[in-house]
């Protein structure tokens, strides 16, 4: 996994590399490109440069954005550093990924597990349904939809979450409710499919069977015989999802205008500033292999095979 | 005696393809206290769905459509859920087949062992620690003491079968449905947890209902037994007359299973080149040994079974012939030349002389394509038959087989039973002219029945072709059948080889001796004998770990 | 506070109704096992659903209009919901029932077993397909036609700033927007189309190969893979897109031939993955082991032995993948880079209609246009999605 991760360390950086100098070529002098290219030292090979790079990823120096010095050299005031931009946006995102998870998390999984325990029924069907169809919309769709009715038709909540620095938490955390009950519609509905495919699975097993026909309680039977052994698929439906959030934060801060870290990612990539692309990309990969790590490593520690070996 | 449980009528439906299908169409059964019904029948005649239908329990997608359980004068068939869940594990205990799968791999035996008696209310939580030990120590279980406080996957299938028999006791129950509890086994394993089994339940004068498809296990351990086939009763009658005067003809067909004998092939002229010569072959996994220094021959249209249990390195040993794991020393010799180690590296002609039969026709066939298909391709790709030709071939290798071949030539696999797909496998590997076959427990995933027409059919090709055959298999009485040499193999060692005659006729080998006497025998007094003659320190894996 | 206190009552009620509901259910028909073997939890499902479904039929018949005069857009919206909710299943029925009446025996089978569900999604499958292919004949103006009045308002109805020649009303610029939605249809489901044709083509290809081979090019590939699925997809496709925005600008060729590359390469990954688990759970089973000491090709066992197997679950992918890049491309367009103006698209379609969301309130017909580009997406993904559904349960039922 850590060979992984350093694998890609090399094709984030490398790939945008190649093109770098064609970027600095719009709407610029020749003397200031040639400038720039000092500047940023874009005129060492490309092993010195990621290893510069990379040793100021390590030290939280995520370089200099692009497009503030540009500014800064046409006469704007001071440069910018890619941390300074990144920082307050990856905090506003990991708040609004928090807030999602804390709602997300306990329904998909009640959900899923009831849909499980009372399969074939009216409500198992219903939900199926329903999730499917929020999987299977994008995004956008259903953050519109919560627009058009949480805050255009019922204003109860507000549709640009403006937020800022020194706003106070319920204030902030009502601006986030959006995006934060968007994020929450895909995301339960991947959850709970999971989680109820994995109980199901569980329920099939003859040790359930078993449980059952030692005549114990409906509810001791999943307390204490099911539930033990569904953490460990739980938890990796949990975590993997959390990854998933990564990709749905994208689409769902850029119609709210939230300004997260995805907001600003989509932002530099349109105006093609490639440091705090390669940043965020950076973050946004870091977050997806940790969470994906983390599945791993709590789906290994939960199993009773490992724990106690023979 | 007293009745305890009356099944009167009973009658279950199975759900597939959105209808109702019949499994079990109205069966009768009684039990009196402390007596043991051994039920028996092939698969699909519906053993497990009655056995838990008499404790008004029943699988997903399957119901009970008609009938009445009644079990101490309650009918469970009526009872509420709360009224079943008080008699379940308390008054009535289950043991299943898979101990393994069986226990719940998050706790520990002891604490799944207390979780009954605690939830009835019969004992406190060390009280049944207590007894549990004790329980364990009767079922002779290594470590008594200890062995509880593991979890199931550090016990083996065995002592795991042993302490759910033990779970079952933990209440005393009035009745124990065994489901099949030593069919995953080993002979030898198998005959432990059959006395333990058998001991404990006649000291707590429990009754019984046990359920396998192996006549002579149940001829141990049932007081009566009932025949069932495909949903009904074919007879009842008291293991003892059962045994010696079965009624109706299909009973009579399932004890006549144990009488073909092939007579034995003369011996080859000592000169002879053997047609598989096996020399010295030691092969590893990895980077650990699990073959050592294996040697046998095969003469021209003789069987040679290579007889072990699990892990003894039967299958390897195939392995290492068909060139699939190429051994890490000695060679294989085909007609007296030694053969390329890799298959690879083989010729068309050396792939064609050895063929292969599969345990399980399901993964030896392909899914996807007609009978005509699989047999047609050898036929094609050794012979160069097309058209027609190959058409007319297929059909005579169809009719060797004993299949009507306009009838199955278009068939799917899925369309066949078990017996005619493991038909069509030989087809296959007689379609490419082989002097040599290797047949890898072609028998045991079949019933009794349908395995007797294998072997016979087998035998028939070999007295016809000149067919020599490697039989890998655990069943002895297989061996008994059809084989002209035995090779046993025990750790991926031969523990001794020779002729059959020789080889069921003492003295021999320890382990030998071990294997063959845990055969089960139809003799109902088979257990007791043995148990007297050895004692019970002397059987299963407490004679093997002497060894 | 209210709010609460009203939710809180409501709860309360509905508890002792499920009480009452199991008490009763036990008293008039005489303790049948249904009831008496009821958990509280399932009583309260029952009456929980009871409550939803009688407050559904009192919102649906609400006047359209308050008295104000304003419209009572909530209202609206429902009845359309539950009018489109009850014609698609209407609909479905009537197109299972011709399809178990017409066609051969093997088609009639088909839909016997099938779910209304999975007819939907046929039927929508259909639809668009016929949508997409005959776009240019359909469709009353050209998707690049600028057409002389902007911003006209859904609906037709002059009153209300509508026009009957554009039933949906005109963009910013004056295009029509049903022309509009429906070469988005082909552009949009076309291009997915071919970019899971060529995931599949990548990633199928090399799978089967990986599974059937082992050994180093297996190890090589996977961990290649690994590597690229580390990253997330989205995230991953804007940064190769920012590249080639680039590259697109210096060669001349167009962007959307990026695109297509840049997602069947990420995706064909996600195939790569199922192709060689497939394969590897082929390659393990006698008969290839058979064919392989037949002295078998690689060739035959690829295309004879291990494809024909993995059609089942490769097609239920297919399905999948479909979706998942149809959402991507959907999302990229959403942010501005993926397929480019002029050609419609409908994700670019919903980000530029999105203001007309804020008309809801007085004109419901306005709010509808983005989000019915939005919802021809959401609607087709979810049709595949259904019948991808009946796949695998069809064929994990065969198995037991």
């Amino acid at each position: 996994m850590f060979v992984v991760s350093i694998v890609i360390f090399v094709a984030v950086n490398l790939l945008p590399g190649d093109f770098a100098e064609a970027i600095l070529g719009q709407g610029a002098t020749p003397e200031s490109v040639a400038k720039i290219r000092q500047d940023l030292g874009l005129d060492q090979p490309m092993v010195v440069r990621y290893f510069d790079w990379l040793v100021g990823m390590l030290t939280f120096d995520l370089g200099t954005s692009f497009a503030q010095l540009n500014f800064a050299n046409f006469g704007g005031a001071g440069s910018v550093t890619v941390a300074e931009q990144i920082a307050p946006r990856l905090s506003n995102t990991m708040f609004l990924a928090t807030v999602t998870a804390c709602i997300a998390v306990p329904l998909a999984v009640t959900l899923g597990i009831l849909a499980a325990l009372y399969r074939n029924t009216a409500f198992d069907k219903a939900a199926n349904m329903f999730t499917l169809s929020s999987i299977s919309s994008p995004e956008f769709f259903m953050a519109y939809i919560l627009i058009l009715f949480l805050a255009v038709l019922n204003p109860i909540f507000p549709s640009l979450s403006n937020i800022f620095e020194g706003m106070p938490f319920s204030e902030r955390l009502e601006k986030s409710m959006l995006p934060a009950l968007t994020l929450t519609l895909v995301v339960t509905a991947h959850m709970m499919r999971m989680t109820r495919a994995a109980i199901i699975n569980l329920l099939a097993s003859p040790y359930i069977e078993m449980a059952r026909l030692k005549g114990l309680s409906p509810m001791r039977v999943i307390v204490k015989h099911a539930l033990p052994n569904a953490l460990a698929p739980i938890i990796n439906v949990i975590a993997l999802n959390l990854a998933y959030l990564i990709t749905g934060v994208v689409v769902v801060e850029v119609v709210f205008v939230y300004p997260g870290i995805g907001q600003l990612f989509v932002d530099s990539v349109k105006i093609r500033d490639i440091p705090v692309v390669q940043a965020c990309c950076l973050i946004f990969a870091a977050a997806y292999i940790l969470l994906n790590l983390t599945a791993d490593i709590l789906s290994i520690v939960s199993n009773p095979r490992l724990r106690h070996p023979k | 005696m007293s009745r305890l449980l009356t099944i009167k009528g009973l009658k279950i439906e199975g759900r597939s393809d959105e209808t109702w299908n019949p499994i079990i169409n109205g069966v009768d059964l009684e039990l009196n206290k402390g007596e043991v019904l051994g039920l028996i029948g092939e698969s699909g005649a519906g053993k497990s769905t009655i056995g838990l239908a008499s404790m008004g329990y029943t699988r997903d997608g399957v119901r009970i459509s008609d009938g009445t359980v009644e079990f101490d004068g309650i009918d469970l068939v009526k009872a509420s859920a709360a009224t079943k869940r008080s008699l379940l594990g308390k008054r009535i205990a289950y043991v299943a087949q898979s101990a393994a799968a069986s226990f719940n791999p998050a706790h520990k035996l002891i604490d799944q062992h207390t979780e009954g008696p605690t939830q009835h209310n019969v004992a406190g939580r060390s009280e049944s620690v207590q007894d549990g030990i004790e329980l364990y120590r009767k079922l002779r279980l290594p470590n008594p003491d200890e062995i509880g406080f593991r979890y199931p996957h550090q016990v083996s299938g065995g002592q795991l079968q042993r302490a759910m028999t033990a779970m079952a006791m933990s209440c005393r129950p009035d009745l124990i449905i065994f489901d099949e509890p030593t069919t995953a086994l080993d002979v030898t394993t198998q005959i432990e947890v059959l006395a333990a089994i058998r001991e404990i339940v006649e000291e707590f004068d429990t009754a019984a209902i046990y359920i396998t498809h192996d006549l002579a296990v149940v001829a141990q351990m049932a007081d009566k037994i009932k025949v069932l086939l495909r949903g009904d009763e074919v007879e009842e009658a008291d293991t003892r007359t059962m045994l010696s005067a079965p009624k109706e003809d299909y009973t009579k067909s399932l004890w006549a299973v144990r009488e073909f004998q092939r007579p034995q092939q003369p011996s080859p002229p000592a000169d002879a080149t053997p047609v598989v010569s096996v020399r010295n072959i030691t092969a590893a996994y990895g980077t650990t040994d699990v073959l050592h220094d294996v040697s046998f021959d095969i003469h021209a249209g003789r069987t040679v079974a290579v007889v072990g249990e699990s892990g003894s390195g039967k299958s390897t040993t195939a392995r290492c012939i068909t060139g699939l794991l190429p051994p890490r020393m000695g060679e294989i010799a085909f007609d007296g030349k030694v053969l390329p180690a890799d298959y690879r590296k083989r010729t068309k002609d050396q792939l064609r002389q050895a063929q292969m039969i599969y345990q399980m026709a399901d993964t030896a066939l392909n899914p996807r394509k007609t009978i005509g298909e699989i047999i047609g391709r050898p036929v094609q790709f050794y012979g160069g038959l097309t058209g027609a030709k190959r058409r007319e071939r297929v059909n005579e290798l169809l009719d060797q087989i004993e299949l009507e071949p306009s009838q199955y030539y278009n068939r799917l696999p899925s369309e066949l039973s078990g017996g005619q797909k493991q038909r069509v496998g030989i087809a296959r590997a007689l379609a490419a002219d082989p002097k040599f076959i290797i047949c890898d427990e072609v028998t045991s995933a079949l019933d009794q029945l349908v395995a007797e027409g294998i072997l016979r059919l087998l035998a028939d090709l070999q007295d016809n072709l000149g067919l020599s055959y490697m039989f890998i298999t655990h069943d002895l009485a297989t061996v008994k059948s059809i084989a002209d040499e035995v090779v046993v193999m025990k750790d991926g060692k031969v523990v001794e080889q020779g002729p059959k005659t020789e080889m069921f006729t003492p003295p021999h080998h320890a382990y030998t001796d071990l294997l063959l006497s845990s055969v089960p025998e139809m003799d109902p007094d088979w257990l007791s004998d043995l148990l007297k003659e050895r004692g019970v320190d002397n059987i299963g894996d407490a004679a093997v770990d002497k060894m | 506070m209210s709010g609460l206190m009203f939710f809180a009552i409501v709860l309360i009620g509905l508890l002792i109704g499920a009480y009452v509901f199991r008490l009763g259910g036990q008293a008039v028909t005489g303790n049948a096992p249904k009831f008496r073997d009821m958990s509280f939890g399932e009583a309260f499902g029952f009456v929980f659903g009871a409550a939803l479904l009688v407050w559904a039929l009192y919102y649906y018949f609400q006047p359209k209009v308050l008295d104000t005069g304003v419209p009572n857009a909530g209202v609206v919206f429902f009845r359309w919901a539950v009018q489109g909710f009850i014609i698609a299943a209407i609909a479905a029925f009537v197109f299972r029932f011709l399809g178990r009446m017409v066609g051969t025996e093997g088609t009639k089978k088909l839909f016997r077993s099938m779910p209304l569900t999975a007819a939907f999604g046929i039927l929508v499958i259909i639809i668009y397909a016929v949508v997409a292919v005959f776009a240019g004949v359909i469709a009353p103006y050209g998707q690049a036609e600028i057409l002389g009045a902007a911003n006209v308002m859904a609906g037709g109805d002059p009153a209300l700033g509508g026009n009957p020649d554009y039933p949906l009303g005109t963009d910013q610029i004056g295009r029509d927007i049903l022309s509009r939605l429906i070469f988005g249809a082909q552009n949009t489901v076309g291009i997915a189309f071919i970019t899971t044709c060529l995931a599949f083509f990548i990633g199928g290809s090399l799978g089967f190969l990986a599974a059937t081979l082992q050994g180093w090019l297996d190890q090589l590939l996977s961990r290649g893979v690994d590597v690229l699925m580390a990253i997330p997809s989205l995230i991953f496709a804007l940064l190769l897109m920012t590249i080639a925005s680039v590259w697109a600008n210096e060669l001349g060729i167009p962007l959307t031939i990026f695109m297509v590359l840049i997602i069947a390469v990420i995706d064909s990954t996600r195939v790569y993955r199922l192709a060689r688990a497939v394969g590897l759970n082929i390659v393990v089973m006698d008969y290839i082991e058979a064919a392989k000491l037949r002295g078998e090709g690689l060739g035959y066992l690829v295309f004879k032995e291990i494809l024909p197997n993995a059609m089942a679950p490769l097609l239920a992918e297919f399905g999948l993948r479909f979706c998942f890049v149809f959402l991507t491309i959907a999302a990229l367009s959403f942010l501005g880079v993926g397929i480019q103006p002029p050609l419609a698209d409908w994700g670019t379609m919903v980000r530029d209609l999105a203001p007309f969301i804020n008309f809801a309130a007085f004109a419901p017909t306005a709010a509808v246009t983005p989000l019915l580009a939005a919802g021809a997406i959401a609607l087709l993904t979810v049709a595949v999605n259904f019948v991808v559904d009946w796949m695998l349960h069809k064929s994990s039922g065969l198995k037991e």
